[in-house]
């Protein structure tokens, strides 16, 4: 069987079911909310999201590579561009866009300007230190490791915060050899 | 954390985006602004949907699913009480609690799950049963209930001997709160509870406060 052509990030968009994305942001909001209430740290609650990105992201990569077809990248610099071009787009329904390359090629700035997460949110001044969109590093973090790749994800813009973007810095912190995909830490 | 201001201009004129598509298929609209609705991947939703039951359950409140429960059921309560609010900002107030409950199963109902409940049921006493033949959210989790655990699936601790009947309770707790969010930015006070002896159809029971 021929190997099939990989699908751009708006036809699998289009492809897929979507929901009203009101909903999902609404959802989002009154979940962090409810963890400030609970966990009363901010920086527990950024853990926490980042905890739970992980581990939606090693689930949600097997429907991205199920719905993609694209074959294994050849390099970082070409999985950088997949996350933000097919990845954002299938999901979250923006494209994102990657810059800042270092001279190896192992790390990057994934710039978001438009994110439904934050649709009408407002952070207030008793959640200083919230990273709000925390959720997104752990579901690039979990996706990455599941392709066999360590990366650490940090925050250098944030929209909420006053900045005019959302700018992730990925940085791949070595390729996990392919026998044992399951890492059982974190 | 969510502010009620609206970025489009008008809400009452909408137009579902459908990227890839045509959108000029209704000549009739070309008069009235066309707002997009942004979407996401209903992926998504489903599975922070499963993380949120998984981290309270699992993790924060483990071995107390009463809790983990009334978590969840508040994070629903607050999105039910946004979404109302939103839905109903340009209408009269509902005469009655009929009207309300109709408008949940019509137009709320249709905003989020893309169609209507199918069935309404009422004692005409303050209890309504709100059906629908195929919730969404349950069609896409593996349900597989031991006859003991069917039925009204709203105790927690009778929950906890059978896994799967916990899993799907407490994603329940959910929707449950969304409802009651939505009717209580309504002003009718209600408790909400899920019954699914009778899949793929979930039924949603509202008992109103007197």
């Amino acid at each position: 069987m021929a190997p099939l052509a990989p699908k751009s990030g708006d036809a699998i968009f289009a492809s897929v079911e979507r929901v009203n994305a009101e909903l999902f942001t609404l959802t989002y909001g009154a979940m962090v909310r409810q963890l400030i209430t609970d966990l009363e740290e901010v920086e527990e609650v950024n853990k926490q999201l980042d905890q739970m990105g992980y581990n939606i992201g090693i689930r949600l990569v097997d429907e991205f590579l199920a719905k993609s077809n694209v074959s294994r990248c050849v390099d970082f610099k070409e999985t950088a561009e997949v996350i933000a071009k097919v990845g954002f787009k299938m999901f979250l329904g923006v494209t994102a866009s990657v810059t800042n390359w270092d001279v190896e090629g192992t790390t990057c700035s994934i710039i978001l300007e438009d994110n439904p997460l934050v649709d009408f949110v407002e952070l207030p001044d008793t959640c200083q230190g919230l990273y709000y969109c925390n959720i997104l590093s752990g579901v690039i973090r979990g996706s990455l490791e599941m392709v066999s790749m360590k990366t650490e994800v940090t925050w250098l813009r944030d929209m909420l915060r006053g900045d005019d973007v959302f700018e992730l810095q990925v940085k791949l912190l070595k390729q996990i050899p392919e026998e044992y995909p399951y890492k059982d830490d974190e | 954390m969510n502010k009620h201001t609206d970025r489009f201009t008008d809400k009452k004129k909408r137009l579902h985006r459908d990227s890839g598509l045509n959108s000029d298929q209704n000549p009739g609209r070309s008069r009235q602004v066309a707002i997009m609705v942004r979407e996401v991947s209903e992926s998504c939703l489903e599975t922070l949907l499963t993380e949120i039951v998984s981290s309270y359950c699992n993790g924060f409140y483990a071995n107390k699913p009463e809790l983990a429960a009334r978590r969840i059921e508040a994070i629903g309560f607050q999105v039910g009480h946004q979404l109302s609010e939103r839905y109903t900002m340009d209408r009269p107030r509902f005469t009655d609690h009929l009207d309300a409950i109709k408008f949940i199963c019509k137009d709320f109902w249709s905003e989020l799950f893309k169609k209507q409940i199918d069935n309404l049921k009422t004692n005409h006493r303050g209890t309504f049963v709100l059906q629908d033949n195929r919730f969404r959210w349950l069609a896409h989790m593996s349900v597989d209930l031991s006859a003991e655990a069917s039925g009204s699936i709203q105790d927690p601790s009778a929950m906890a001997d059978n896994k799967e009947a916990q899993a799907t309770g407490m994603h329940l707790y959910f929707p449950c709160g969304i409802i009651r969010g939505a009717l209580s930015n309504l002003g009718i006070q209600c408790a909400v509870s899920a019954d699914i002896s009778n899949l793929p159809a979930c039924s949603f029971v509202v008992r109103i406060k007197a």
